[in-house]
């Protein structure tokens, strides 16, 4: 057990150096570095403030040298600083961090809720007119950019009932039900997507499981058929889901990229968009590079949860 | 839940169906009907990227005085802030987004599927190295990856392509993989082999061919994601840049400001964007049920 935690470990750790190296390069590739940007705004260019700014940043040193010294400034918890506002990044983030979480823990329980009885449902009615509707609308909902969606809705409510969620950010603790009447729209537009995804993994283990002889023993006793779908099926089945919903979890993120756009929310992955658009790298470093850190845990999370899950996996492989 | 559902408990078909004198395409439209339907979609699409000229009423880029004009009979689907005509633009805007999910698609697909094929093929060091590049390059959601690589890349047609194909490829490379691996390890490889045929030449003559039916379920399953993929990086200002007529962007500027006062502006362009990516979506999962059997009726 412990020498495959520490195998699973290390390729994490192989995967987010990787990915650093990636990340690192690909903003030198950037056009323009960033005292271009910041004298851009100045409007004229000094070579020796330029080399001066350059010396400050270590923008001047070997490129080895750099990613050196920004890699370990990010494992310390350094994240740089923010040449918008002026500020250390970590400050710029920290608020954000909440608003974002609470989006995507609401969106996938939103997604779970919906994905896991329904994929269920489809996977006992099979061939039924209620499989092919639920089937359809799942794959609805793969087809829908979240944002569309997102748009459509408040173009809805704004219509038919003239109201508009609020479009400044609302803290739970200052106005619980203020917050969550303006998170529950974007929730839902992220989570419909992964419900999707959700329920489709849910029915097809399931019409595999459903096969399997145990289940006919279970029904040959007599037991109910709720028990038998629900308690002895769905456990079995439930080994994909949780792989998917781990893998889900982390990439809501992409989805709440563009829905945190729309909604107006303070969130990282806006940040994510802002700092990009305004040519902010170092930040988009960071913050790209801080999203992969949480990706590749969830991933190594949903891992060893399968031992714990299945504990006919042999830690060996 | 009271009753007991029915389960389908019967035994599996074991005998082949005989064939009956009704055309393999028949037969898919028979039993896929739903594939039918996304195939049918996707052809619309096809068709309206092809003859945009034809079908478009007016001049997709041509601004007009007259702004924001409501549907009607003059201008089928009214026109946007900038007096252009939305019905012609959303299909000019098939032929961006058809170009750019295919072009990204198969760029992506083919790129990757030979990283599996050389990757499942060669075994040993060669497919550790690569699988942990793979790694490396999903540990970041779709979207962010393409966005970050848009960034760098700079906002254009190509470099749209590109962003996306580099997000499709590890995908690729995971599943041509998978198919390599359980191919070689098949008879026919061995004795391949064993009559002196290269690797290279039983690589590419033996095995490649075989991992067809997966590759083509990849990519009608990965289209759609690119054409959202595009969609979301337009609407961000990151991908298809003016003046294509790029439905994403369209969306962004009727996200602006003009949403209550011209609502065809946000309906119009997401509905193109949802019936293509449904399309494929339904075409998809047919091709993999028909051509993938392992996979069928899940």
């Amino acid at each position: 057990m412990r020498t495959y935690i520490c195998k699973r470990l290390l390729i994490a750790g192989v995967t987010l150096l990787g990915m650093s190296l990636l990340l690192f390069v690909l903003m030198r590739l950037a056009p323009g570095n960033i005292t271009d940007i910041i004298f851009e705004s100045a409007g004229y260019v000094d070579e020796a403030d330029r080399h001066k700014l350059e010396a400050e940043l270590g923008i001047d040193r070997p490129l080895i040298v750099q990613y050196g010294r920004w890699l370990g400034d990010f494992v310390r918890g350094e994240l740089g600083k923010s040449y918008r506002y002026d500020l250390p990044a970590w400050q710029v983030i920290k608020p954000r961090l909440p608003v974002t979480l609470e989006l995507a823990v609401l969106a996938m329980g939103f997604a779970i809720a919906l994905g896991v009885p329904f994929g269920v449902i489809s996977a006992v009615q099979r061939g039924h007119a209620i499989d092919y509707a639920l089937r359809v609308v799942s794959l609805a909902g793969l087809s829908m950019p979240s944002f569309w969606l997102a748009m459509i809705v408040i173009l809805l409510l704004v219509r038919s009932m003239g109201w508009i969620p609020s479009m400044t950010y609302v803290s739970p603790f200052d106005n619980l039900w203020a917050n969550l009447a303006q998170f529950l729209l974007p929730a839902l537009a992220v989570g419909y997507r992964s419900s999707a995804l959700i329920m489709r993994i849910t029915r097809s283990t399931m019409l595999e499981v459903l096969r399997e002889d145990y289940i006919r023993t279970a029904w040959a006793k007599g037991q109910r058929g709720r028990t038998v779908v629900w308690r002895h099926a769905l456990k079995n089945a439930s080994l994909p889901v949780v792989t998917l919903i781990g893998i889900e979890f982390a990439f809501l993120i992409g989805g709440l990229v563009v829905t945190e756009t729309v909604f107006n929310l303070p969130g990282v992955a806006r940040y994510l968009v802002d700092a990009i658009q305004f040519r902010d790298y170092p930040i988009v470093q960071n913050l790209a590079m801080l999203i992969a850190v949480v990706v590749v845990f969830a991933n190594l999370t949903v891992d060893l949860l399968y031992t714990w899950l299945d504990p006919r996996i042999k830690f060996g492989a | 839940m009271a009753t007991i559902p029915s389960i389908d408990l019967a035994i599996p078909e074991a005998l082949p169906r005989r064939r009956g004198r009704s055309s393999g395409a028949w037969r898919f439209v028979r039993r896929n009907p739903l594939g039918a339907i996304g195939g049918l979609l996707v052809l619309l699409m096809i068709v309206a990227a092809i003859f945009a000229d034809a079908f478009a009423t007016h001049n997709p880029v041509r601004t007009s005085s007259r702004v924001l004009v409501a549907p009607g009979s003059e201008f089928w689907l009214g026109t946007d802030n900038l007096g252009r005509d939305l019905y012609s633009r959303v299909v000019h805007g098939a032929r961006i987004s058809l170009a750019v999910g295919l072009a990204s698609t198969l760029l992506g697909a083919l790129v990757g599927g030979l990283i599996g094929l050389v990757s499942g093929y060669a075994g040993g060091t060669t497919d550790l190295v690569t699988q942990r590049l793979m790694d490396i390059m999903q540990a970041l959601p779709i979207l962010v990856l393409a966005l970050v690589l848009a960034a760098a890349l700079g906002p254009s047609l190509t470099n749209t392509v590109i962003a996306i194909s580099v997000v499709i490829a590890p995908r690729a490379a995971r599943v041509v993989r998978a198919s390599v691996l359980a191919i070689r390890e098949f008879v026919y490889v061995e004795s391949a082999r064993a009559l002196g045929v290269s690797h290279a030449r039983v690589a590419w003559r033996h095995i490649l061919p075989n991992t067809f039916g997966p590759f083509i379920v990849l990519v009608t399953a990965q289209l759609g994601g690119a054409i959202l993929a595009e969609a979301a990086l337009s609407f961000l200002g990151l991908g298809v840049p003016e003046p294509y007529p790029s439905w994403g962007r369209m969306l962004s500027i009727a996200a602006a400001e003009y949403a209550e006062k011209a609502p065809w502006l946000v309906i119009y362009p997401g509905l193109a964007i949802s019936l293509a990516v449904f399309g494929t979506n339904l075409l998809g999962d047919a091709l993999r049920d028909t051509l993938d059997p392992r996979l069928r009726g899940s």
